[in-house]
């Protein structure tokens, strides 16, 4: 063997060492420096999470029936990330898809677009990486032809879900109380630690509003997460861990169907009548509430509409057609959300604000047909005098002359149009005390708070309005003085004042505040409390429609107990003497017409009739009341907005929900001696999807369900 | 050259010359004690742990296919037997004869690489180099090829020359040519591996063989050229250039053609310095390595053997390179000598570029890991690569 060979070899020898040192140096690598990452990727690699969605909760009414349940149901699911990855994006496949459900292709595509600025509904409000319901009435053959036929659905799935579902037991809705759900977005997702949403073909759903998302996170449960092993093909080999999901909690309200059932006709019957009569009657509302506890027994909003179009998505038009404008916003609960001028159910503060500030409770004072305000007359309604009377017989014809004097008396104390450092401000510190003005923090969500004007108030909105008041005072207002020329030089008027003086707090504003006109607003829901307060003997609750959330099982997970009630700062001996007057106003006041023929002798029925004009628009009606006037129970309160007098719209549906809450004329009684029936032990259970438990319904305990004495 | 006489030597030669006073195959016989015995139970080792590893990798996608759980261990066992009887079939040959039937082996084997180019041949995993007999039975020419790349260039380049210390210039254009002749038809398979093969054996072939620097020199240019050509004017296949951006970054496209190489690195990085146990792989077990039992056995031993098992299976196919090496320079003349080299450039090779794909410092190509993968032809070629390495040795020199 020559040199040149021999010691080409050798560097042979060293390159193949070397080749073989690199390979065993990155295994070393690899293997020990690494491994740690490895092993987690492995795992990562080998194992699928799989969010088993918990079965939520149903909400029940005091005595244990279903007002809202869950049905099972086939749910065709289209998943965009598979669909995407399809050659054509996933064409062909939503045009097999569209034949098999009978729909269309555009319907289909439209509905698993996704919502954003400028897309109309149909599109998905919920995460991309969501797979997206598209029918949730499918048949179990169409199911089948879609599971049978994987490949040629890639990305469709077809699985059993649970849908919300309303039974509406004893014809009672309450769908705005209720909420609905909607499907998370991609934000709320986030929030949601530590749930990798793979392979899961449910609808991820969160409570928008109503009790649905008041109580959300107790009504949802906890998801499952099974951790499977997949082989390569994803194929499953086995499961690694095992966290069956829990159900969530049923919710316990105070709500009786039987009652809330009731006040849902009472309100539509009356909205019906007043529209023959030619008002336009265009939204109401009717709450019942227990004045002890504040828990809400029915809470009656119209329009309404039926929530389980909410399922399976909504489309524009439809969404359109059913909670819009032209609809009157169904979605709105007026109980909560709508706010009108309260008009003389507002005298209850008005009077409890002037005995406080000294006035004699059992004095007499006039009641003239005008009283004068500074330059303005302010009349009684249809400027009907009734000469000297004390305070009982001025809420039971209502008076409102009596209330313009004692808000311009203590106006002028306060100073008038130069006000004192520290003006007192009787009728506004008091309406505040009762509640008026702010949240009553009841347990549903978007409450609005109302608005009691004041010195405050006056400045901001003038600030507001300054530019628009000022530009017609200048201009007058020309389009109106083509056809209306008188109407048009009283609006220059005002404009005019309004210009130069706007933020002050003038004697009319006083006047108006002190019988629940000009700009003070109230919902529906604060006026049953401010008169369950009369009626309970000063205690300001705050309203509560959950009672108890209620383990599958049936045991009680937690009592929804209201907060401490707060005072009013009324002497207890006021109270009483409202209360009194109260109760002469069906029998013989402004309600009397409405209470024509109604068995006082079983119940007592107390209440205070408003009629609150509104510019441009029919009155408000109103009926506030208590019953039993002796030792009340529960307040009902109803709203119409545009009903026209409190007597003649409000004041016969409240009369028809006492008639059915006490069985009068021939109705059966939904009370047993003026209490709610405690709910019956035993729950129907509740039918969860295949697979999953029953669900039992609440515990019979008694009161946990059913109004407190 | 000096030989020492002593009884030993007597008998060696004798069997390097003409046959003696005793019979053939008695003196066939003998020789079988100067066989090199570590090499034997090195490849044996490899072949026994292969086997194992070949099972691991099999019996779980077999039971889920409702197949002979161990049929596919079962089948490699007889292949590794029927390679262990042609390995020491070349063995008792006297490999100097070999030169004889070079023109034949040479034709045979560029034959049976037309012939994958025809009708006859078939694609599997992307690559058209088998040839499907039937019965289950399928041939890859191309790994016989190796063998006959070998044997040719050996005779070309080992031709006894006078003064010369290397082959003059028509003897490395010859080779070059005549083995150009069947890497193009390896190419046009496309088996990027087993070119990559042919070019180091044909490198590490020229050096050995005493060929002047500035063929070495423009060989590896030439090749660098032709890669650069071979990218540029697209010629390699869409899969190939898939196969090397996988290599650059294999998380790029985890499901595609990244997917292997991503996989296997997963398998073997998991297995941490003592792996899970053999039979034990996660990964091995779920089939997430495709070609688990062939190209990719390697990562079977680095998920179920660790760090430990992973490094003895490289130690041992070093051994082999050392003895193979070592074969190589105690040679009894030139022809030997590049024999032996030819077979540890091949071996070595294939070992780094099979277990570098694996850890992802190589493209992933379709190459086997010697004595270890699952596999019919390439067991036969390696085994017969092993004989010609005991053929050399038991006909070696014996002094040093």
């Amino acid at each position: 063997m020559n040199s040149r060979t021999h010691f080409r070899l050798v560097v042979l020898y060293v390159l193949v060492a070397a080749l073989l040192l690199v390979l065993a140096g990155r295994l070393w690598t690899m293997q020990v420096l690494d491994g740690r990452h490895y092993r987690q990727v492995a795992a990562d690699n080998r194992t699928r999470d799989i969010v088993v969605p918990a079965v939520r909760g149903v909400i029940l009414d005091d005595q244990g029936r279903l007002l809202v349940r869950n049905r099972t149901a086939l749910v065709v699911s289209v998943d965009r990330t598979t669909l995407s990855r399809q050659k054509d994006g996933g064409k062909a496949v939503l045009g097999r898809l569209a034949l098999v459900l009978g729909t269309g292709y555009d319907d289909l595509s439209k509905k698993i677009r996704l919502c954003g600025p400028g897309i109309q509904r149909p599109c998905w409000p919920g995460s991309p990486y969501q797979p997206i319901p598209v029918d949730d009435r499918v048949s179990a053959k169409r199911a089948l032809q879609i599971m049978e036929r994987q490949e040629d659905f890639p990305g469709v799935t077809a699985a059993v879900q649970a849908v919300r579902e309303y039974p509406r037991p004893e014809g009672a809705s309450a769908a705005q109380a209720l909420g609905y759900l909607q499907p998370i977005t991609q934000a709320e997702l986030d929030q949601r630690k530590g749930l990798k949403v793979t392979g899961y073909s449910g609808v991820d759903l969160i409570g928008r509003d109503g009790l649905e998302a008041t109580y959300d996170a107790e009504l949802r449960g906890e998801p499952g997460l099974r951790k499977v092993v997949v082989d390569s093909q994803g194929r499953v080999t086995g499961t690694a861990r095992d966290r069956p999901p829990t159900p969530g909690g049923n919710l316990v309200t105070s709500i009786d169907a039987g009652v809330q059932g009731a006040a849902e006709k009472a309100l539509e019957s009356a909205i019906k009548d007043a529209r023959t009569r030619g008002r336009k009657a265009d939204a109401g509302s009717a709450v019942v509430m227990d004045v002890q506890t504040g828990r809400l027994v029915a809470m009656a909003s119209y329009p309404s509409y039926d929530p389980s179009i909410w399922t399976g998505g909504i489309s524009q038009d439809e969404y359109d057609a059913l909670l819009g404008k032209k609809k009157g916003e169904p979605l709105i609960s007026r109980v909560t959300q709508g706010q009108f001028a309260p008009g003389s159910t507002f005298k209850v503060s008005s009077v409890a604000a002037a005995v406080g500030d000294g006035y004699d409770l059992h004095g007499t004072y006039p009641c003239p047909g005008s009283f004068n305000v500074g330059s303005r007359a302010f009349k009684n309604f249809e400027g009907q005098a009734h000469g000297q009377m004390d305070l009982h017989r001025a809420l039971v014809v209502s008076c409102d002359t009596i209330f313009y004097k004692f808000a311009y008396e203590q106006w002028l104390r306060d100073g008038g149009t130069k006000p004192k450092k520290k003006p007192s401000d009787p009728m506004v510190a008091m309406a505040r005390q009762w509640g008026f003005g702010s949240r009553s923090g009841i347990d549903l969500p978007g409450e609005t708070t109302g608005r009691i004007p004041d010195r405050g108030w006056k400045r901001s909105y003038w600030n507001a309005t300054r530019k628009a008041a000022c530009k017609g005072a200048k201009d007058g207002h020309p389009d109106i003085a083509r056809t209306d020329p008188a109407r048009a030089a009283y609006l220059k008027a005002i404009d005019s004042e309004n210009c130069a003086e706007g933020y002050l707090w003038r004697a009319g504003d006083a006047a108006n505040l002190s019988v629940g006109q000009g700009d003070v607003l109230v919902t529906p829901l604060q006026l049953t409390r401010a008169y369950a307060a009369v009626a309970n003997g000063g205690r300001l609750v705050v309203p509560r429609v959950g009672t108890a959330i209620a383990r599958p099982d049936g045991s009680v997970a937690r009592r929804i107990e209201p907060p401490e009630a707060k005072r009013l700062p009324v002497d207890p001996k006021v109270l009483a003497y409202i209360r009194g007057g109260l109760a002469g106003v069906p029998k013989s006041g402004t309600a009397a017409g409405a209470f024509r023929g109604f068995d006082f002798g079983k119940v007592a029925v107390a209440g205070k009739t408003g009629t609150a004009e509104v510019y441009g628009k029919d009155d408000t009606s109103w009926f506030a009341s208590f019953a039993p006037a002796g030792k009340p129970r529960y307040a009902v309160v109803a709203m119409i907005s545009q009903g026209g007098t409190g007597g003649e719209s409000a004041a016969p549906a409240v009369r028809e929900i006492y008639e059915a809450m006490y069985g009068l004329k021939g109705k059966k009684p939904m009370l047993k001696d003026g209490r709610l029936p405690a709910a019956p032990p035993g729950q129907p259970a509740v039918a969860g999807p295949p697979g999953q438990p029953a669900v039992a319904g609440p515990p019979g305990q008694p009161g946990v369900a059913g109004a407190a004495p | 050259m000096t030989r020492v006489s002593g009884p030993m030597n007597r008998r060696a030669a004798g069997t390097l010359g003409g046959y003696g006073e005793h019979g053939v195959w008695q003196r066939r016989a003998a020789g079988l004690r100067r066989l090199d015995w570590m090499l034997v139970l090195t490849v044996l080792a490899l072949s026994v742990g292969g086997a194992f590893l070949v099972r691991s990798a099999t019996f779980q996608i077999l039971t889920d296919q409702g197949q002979d759980p161990e049929g596919l261990l079962k089948r490699h066992v007889l292949n590794l037997l029927i390679g262990f009887g042609l390995g020491g079939l070349v063995t008792v040959l006297d490999y100097r004869l070999l030169r004889a039937y070079v023109p034949i082996l040479y034709g045979l084997a560029c034959a049976g690489l037309l012939a994958v180019l025809t009708p006859l041949g078939s694609t599997i995993n992307g690559s058209h180099s088998w040839i499907v007999i039937g019965g289950g039975f399928q041939v890859q020419p191309s790994e016989f090829a190796k063998v006959g790349l070998v044997v040719l260039l050996a005779m070309l380049l080992g031709e006894p020359r006078d003064g010369e210390v290397g082959p003059g210039r028509r003897d490395v254009l010859l080779a070059l040519a005549l083995a150009g002749l069947p890497a193009a038809l390896i190419m046009l398979q496309p088996d990027l591996g087993t070119t990559l093969v042919f070019t180091a054996v044909v490198l590490g072939m020229l050096a050995v063989s005493g060929a002047r620097k500035r063929w070495l020199a423009g060989l590896v240019g030439g090749g660098l050229l032709t890669a650069f050509a071979v990218w540029f004017f697209g010629l390699l296949k869409q899969y190939q250039i898939d196969r090397f951006t996988a290599f650059m970054d294999p998380s790029a496209d985890p499901r595609g053609a990244g997917y292997n190489a991503q996989q296997a690195r997963i398998a073997i990085g998991s297995g941490n310095l003592f792996g899970k146990g053999l039979f034990q792989g996660e990964q091995t077990g779920g089939h997430f390595v495709p070609e688990q039992q062939t190209d990719f056995i390697f990562t079977v031993a680095g998920e179920e053997l660790g760090f430990v098992g992973a490094a003895v299976i490289i130690v041992l196919l070093g051994l082999v390179m050392w003895r193979g090496l070592r074969i190589a320079s105690q040679a009894a003349d030139l022809f030997g000598t590049l024999v032996a080299t030819g077979v540890v450039c091949w071996l070595a090779f294939q070992t780094f570029e099979n277990i570098g794909m694996t850890v992802g410092i190589m493209p992933i190509t379709g190459l086997p890991l010697p004595f270890v993968s699952y596999g019919g032809s390439a067991t036969f070629a390696n085994m017969i690569a092993f004989g010609l390495l005991q053929a050399v040795h038991v006909r070696r020199r014996t002094f040093d």
